[in-house]
């Protein structure tokens, strides 16, 4: 039963789906405050070679996990000076973000005389219960067979969903991304609330990355992440920036990325690189249906977002 | 009047020779006030005499270049409105400061450093609930912003800084908005908070409420401070001189002389509101060639989208226009114009005019397609230049400053700039919305003007306003909307401000009041 074809497509779901499940997360929490940051793939994938570097040189995964949320972080305040303090596009920003933190990190992972990239991880993310736990019909796998950052996720979620809509520093993010000039006047300071949460964004875009180089595929490569951030993106407007919901959307594009080897074992032939569109038709698709029209508002899209804010204008 | 007791010598506070200018140009100079502890005082002014700068300046939103702010007789500098609430300042920006998607309670909680770090919805929506009923502002706390009307917005406006217990309260035109119903209602809970020893400042261009509402009164023009009295002492006329500079002629306004052919015929017209209601709801309204038919309502009864569903902004979902006999119900917005639809939104730098490009820019947004503005694909910056220049000496748009954009004119000047673009192209139906919403008294007549100018060359003009002056000083024909329909009509010279106030309350001409 734990072999079954449901079940390994259902376990890689969660696999292939909890780096966007950070990645998502933080999105959420950053345009909720009203900044988009396109730069998702490049903070990722700094997250992704600084983690992995870490790990390279300590031999402790945490480590790694630590720097990676770090390095996103630092990398992400680029971007909220440009668009919190400077006022510019944030999709210019975000963009440039993601060429340069793409660039950063092949850059790292080819340098020195013995560069990182071929190389496979010191360490690596393993399921932390035993195989007798996940030996267990159904559930063994589903709650027991995952490693440490899977349940760290599941943490997150739960943590950033309490925080948006059970808080008082919840509702001023939310007020910030919906009315800035509203929440100014009722004594928010607005550019520090955008600065934090696109900085929590970095940081949980770079524990993304590292989930990639550190446990799905342990090793350094020019960019072992593929398309995750841009993925990332598309989803927040698929759970409507709630962080439950990204969590289930998050793990249905995993499997939707698993299909491809699903269909392979059960003899189904279809060209795999139309298979591996899947997931980005899937986002089209799913952006046009709930992101049109009337929908967009009850959706739950902040109002402000991408909006520059400008305090002493009349 | 207030009990004397419950005032004492040091001001609430006070202003000393504060100035403050924007890109060079002054909005206060040199400004002296003083507000006493317990007393409702009213800044008169004219837009652009710099009342709402004065008030931000108090409230912490503008620091003053210069000048020195007493706070309980102590020197004290405001660095955001967090620091002037955190003192007990706070504002009601003619703009309301609440977050529409948020909830009565939530908007409370904002930025309140007494809820604590977790939210409780009922907790919240308990104490909201409690606090309005203290001071008579039913309000229910657990809706959604957008989802109450503009009076009942406002009572959370002021709620929210009662929640704070803010001791100096700035309501900025707190009553453009109002019906006169909620505006008596309104004055009460300000003479209410007055006696409990609250200070008020009462931000106002309408002679009739200063005597209505406040203790004391200081006229402000071009930005600077031109009198203080007490309010007993002040005579409107008195206060008008102050206000304008001038002896004020208000426009006496001629009957329409002859009502020519129908122009604008609408039949049934429904039209779907951002939530998909039937905002307009089957109505059918005929204005011919040469009158001014005014639309009487409260705010959020299909304004909006009765102007947007006729000049093609908003999609019809049933009914008919015609203009000049014409169906163009399913015309596009630019085959509306070049028909003969000239349209001044209630919004001027949202919808109405393009708030980054100049004011030439501005002029020649509706006709730069055709010469002489273009020649061919080209435009000819010498057209716009100088058919900007005899557009904005003709309608006397003033403060236009060569390349700056177009949003840093005030609020009379911007509209004067809109309705010079509407009705230099060739039209038969002009549309108007709240065209005098927020301008001083200056501007409301020569903008008045240019309706009835428009009207006596044989316009067809359809207004839709909340303000009854205006409806009263323009309409030859007045029907009142609620809801989407018709609930009245009758010609201006029948009609009261207290019967439609009823009227657009809701009450039907034939049931008891």
């Amino acid at each position: 039963m734990n072999d079954s074809v449901l079940m390994l497509t259902v376990m890689a779901a969660i696999g292939l789906g909890t780096p966007i499940v950070f990645a998502t997360v933080g999105e959420i929490l950053a345009e909720r405050s009203g900044i988009l940051n396109l730069g998702v793939q490049g903070m990722m994938l700094f997250g992704a070679v600084m983690g992995f570097w870490a790990t390279f040189q300590t031999g402790s995964l945490w480590l790694g996990v630590l720097l990676a949320v770090i390095a996103g972080a630092a990398i992400s305040v680029i971007h909220a000076f440009n668009s919190v303090t400077l006022r510019v596009s944030q999709i210019v920003s975000g963009l440039a973000l993601t060429i340069f933190g793409t660039g950063v990190a092949i850059f790292i992972g080819r340098a020195g005389s013995s560069p990182l990239v071929g190389r496979p991880s010191r360490e690596i993310f393993e399921p932390i219960f035993p195989q007798s736990f996940a030996d267990i019909p159904l559930v063994g796998p589903l709650i027991f067979g995952h490693d440490a950052l899977v349940y760290l996720s599941w943490v997150i979620v739960a943590i950033a969903s309490y925080y948006l809509f059970h808080t008082r520093p919840g509702l001023t993010v939310r007020a910030v991304g919906e009315d800035p000039a509203s929440a100014e006047a009722a004594g928010i300071n607005v550019s520090r609330v955008r600065y934090i949460h696109v900085m929590l964004g970095g940081a949980l875009a770079g524990l993304g990355g590292a989930y990639f180089s550190l446990a799905l595929v342990p090793s350094w490569q020019d960019n072992p992440i593929g398309s995750a951030g841009w993925i990332a993106i598309a989803l927040v407007i698929l759970a409507s920036w709630r962080p439950w919901r990204a969590l289930w959307v998050a793990y249905l594009f995993g499997a939707a990325g698993r299909v491809n080897f699903t269909f392979q074992t059960l003899e189904i032939n279809i060209p795999s690189n139309l298979l591996a569109m899947l997931p980005f038709l899937l986002a089209i698709i799913a952006m046009l249906i709930l992101a049109s029209g009337k929908r967009a508002r009850l959706l739950g899209s902040p109002e402000a977002l991408g909006v520059p804010y400008y305090r002493e204008e009349r | 009047m207030p009990d004397t007791d419950q005032r004492n010598d040091t001001p609430a506070i006070e202003l000393r020779n504060i100035d403050k200018s924007f890109y060079g140009v002054f909005a206060n100079a040199d400004v002296n006030f003083s507000l006493a502890k317990g007393e409702v005082h009213t800044l008169l002014g004219e837009n652009g005499a710099g009342k709402s700068t004065l008030c931000s300046v108090m409230a912490g939103l503008y620091r003053p270049d210069s000048g020195e702010m007493l706070f309980d007789g102590k020197p004290t500098v405001f660095k955001s409105p967090k620091d002037a609430l955190a003192a007990g300042v706070g504002m009601v920006y003619q703009h309301f400061r609440l977050v529409a998607n948020l909830t009565v309670a939530e908007n409370l909680a904002l930025g309140n450093p007494e809820v604590g770090l977790r939210l409780s919805q009922s907790e919240l929506e308990a104490e909201a609930k409690e606090l309005g009923e203290r001071y008579d502002f039913p309000v229910d706390p657990s809706a959604r912003i957008w989802q109450l009307s503009v009076g009942q917005q406002q009572r959370v406006e002021i709620l929210k800084l009662l929640y704070r217990d803010a001791k100096i309260l700035i309501l900025d035109e707190p009553t453009a908005v109002l019906t006169p119903q909620e505006g008596e209602s309104l004055f009460r809970a300000m003479r209410m908070l007055a006696d409990e020893g609250r200070s008020l400042i009462f931000v106002s261009h309408k002679l009739h409420e200063v005597k209505a509402v406040s203790d004391r009164v200081t006229v402000l023009r071009e930005g600077r401070v031109v009198g203080a009295v007490d309010t007993v002492d002040a005579e409107p006329r008195d206060l008008a001189r102050m206000m304008v500079g001038k002896d004020l002629v208000l426009p006496t306004r001629k009957p329409n002389e002859s009502v020519g052919d129908e122009v604008l015929v609408i039949k049934d017209l429904v039209v779907e509101d951002d939530r998909g209601l039937d905002a307009v709801d089957g109505l059918s309204i005929t204005v011919n060639a040469g009158e001014v038919v005014g639309i009487a309502g409260v705010s959020g009864n299909g304004q909006r989208e009765l102007a947007q569903g006729i000049v093609g902004l908003m999609k019809v979902k049933s009914g008919s226009v015609y203009l000049d006999g014409t169906d163009v119900t399913k015309m596009s917005v630019l085959a509306k114009i070049k028909r003969g639809i000239a349209y001044v939104p209630q919004s001027r730098l949202g919808m109405g005019l393009a708030p980054g490009l100049t004011t030439e820019d501005n002029l020649a947004l509706k006709q730069y397609r055709e010469p002489p503005y273009s020649k061919g694909p080209l435009l000819s910056a010498a057209a716009f230049k100088q058919k900007g220049a005899e557009l904005i000496e003709q309608f006397d748009v003033r403060g236009v400053r060569p390349g700056l954009p177009i949003r840093l004119l005030s609020g009379g000047n911007l509209q004067k700039a809109l309705i010079a673009r509407e009705v230099v192209q060739d039209h038969s139906l002009l549309i108007a919305r709240s065209p005098t919403r927020g301008l001083d008294v200056g501007a409301t007549a020569t903008v008045r003007d240019h309706i009835l100018a428009e009207r006596d060359r044989g316009i067809a003009v359809l207004l839709i306003s909340e303000d009854l002056d205006e409806l009263l000083a323009l309409s030859d024909r007045l029907v009142v909307i609620y809801e989407g329909r018709i609930v009245g009509e009758m010609l201006a010279s029948e009609a009261t401000a207290e019967r439609l106030g009823l009227l657009m309350s809701g009450h039907q001409e034939d049931q008891p009041a």
